[in-house]
């Protein structure tokens, strides 16, 4: 695909941000309202895709690597389940929320029944939200992009 | 009988997805009727977990800013969590489904030249 | 009308049939067995330590459906690049 005129493409280096800066919001909120790690992680990844689109895939593909995106879906997926391991090391059940009631980080416990809502709480829940976050834009992204360039390769038969 | 509109509209959806899948020919169009009938079963499955109550009906369960009459009667004012977890599980294998589906369908265009089922029989070397 | 066509129709029909009457049988927004349920709802804040229902449900009653899920993704994205990998030049 080739790339769209010069006002697509301003426009579009203008609104990304804002689609990133929202799409990091729900990830990081995901334990006090609703959202979560893949709510985030797709709304993010299709502000990347936007940017496939503006730039023209063949473009995108010859400056971002497929190398680089493996590593950072491998790091979510590695980070997911290490937590999971990080429970049966220290505390001794596989899957353990070992963050609830220590002082460590992320560590109040809310009263029963109360509707404030504090930033600091649910122990190892924001950790792996950022984990399953950064694994799903990764993998769309890695997705639309090699389909997206190999739809114009030169041995389309006619 | 009025208020059973979701399960209604599951069956309407399901029987749309049928027919496109079974009596088109095109190879895009029987994927869109694959995504329609599991996009029925999402909606069956969420709408399995819902509870009336009072005159506005069941709220999200999420205690962050709810109103006192929420809160007051705990369980029975809130929806069930459990198949609104298992209902996004099920949008992510449909994704993935997705993605593998188109894939293939374009492997077989470069190979083939053509999209009609009917003529896509034997393998060419 | 060929004979496929009018076999088609009569068998849509009568699972169509089938499947309305399941649809107005089952009774909307009074769930039968709500224990597990109302337990969740009732010992979130204490045992997790989060405001939200679904969260706690994801990824700490039932994480390993999500471990299960993110499999999946990742067995998605491999077979995507492995099947287009003879084009890169």
């Amino acid at each position: 695909m080739s790339e769209m005129s010069k006002i697509v493409r301003t426009i579009s280096n203008i609104i990304f941000p804002f689609i990133m800066i929202f799409g990091l919001y729900v990830i990081a909120h995901g334990h006090l309202t609703p959202g979560g790690g893949f709510q985030g992680g797709a709304v993010v990844a299709s502000g990347c895709v936007l940017l496939i689109v503006a730039y023209g895939s063949i473009w995108v593909f010859d400056r971002i690597g497929i190398g680089k995106l493996s590593v950072f879906e491998s790091t979510g997926a590695v980070g997911f389940i290490g937590l999971a391991f990080l429970g049966l090391i220290l505390a001794g059940v596989f899957f353990k929320n070992f963050l609830v009631g220590s002082n460590i980080i992320f560590g109040n416990i809310p009263q029963t029944l109360s509707t404030d809502s504090n930033f600091n709480t649910a122990g190892v829940l924001p950790l792996m939200n950022f984990a399953v976050g950064v694994k799903v834009i990764a993998g769309l992204f890695v997705i639309v992009l090699v389909m997206a360039y190999a739809s114009c390769s030169k041995e389309w038969k006619k | 009988m009025i208020f059973n509109i979701p399960f209604i509209a599951v069956v309407a959806m399901i029987f749309i997805g049928l027919y496109a899948l079974l009596f088109k020919r095109n190879l895009v169009k029987m994927v869109i009727g694959i995504i329609i009938i599991e996009s029925g079963v999402n909606l069956f499955l969420i709408s399995l977990g819902y509870r009336w109550f009072g005159e506005n009906g069941g709220v999200v369960p999420i205690f962050t800013n709810a109103p006192s009459e929420v809160v007051n009667n705990a369980p029975q004012s809130m929806v069930l969590p459990v198949p609104q977890a298992l209902t996004l599980t099920s949008i992510v294998i449909g994704v993935a489904v997705l993605a593998l589906m188109l894939t293939l369908v374009m492997h077989i265009y470069r190979h083939y030249g053509t999209l009609d089922v009917r003529k896509i029989r034997r393998l060419k070397e | 009308m060929s004979l496929r066509t009018i076999v088609a129709a009569v068998t849509f029909t009568i699972l169509a049939m089938f499947f309305v009457f399941t649809a107005l049988y089952l009774s909307f927004g009074v769930p039968k067995a709500t224990q597990m349920d109302d337990y969740i709802i009732l010992n979130t804040q204490k045992e997790t330590g989060t405001n939200s229902g679904v969260t706690s449900v994801v990824f700490d009653f039932r994480g390993f459906d999500t471990i299960g899920e993110a499999t999946i993704l990742f067995a998605a994205v491999s077979g995507v690049i492995m099947i287009f990998r003879r084009l890169k030049k």
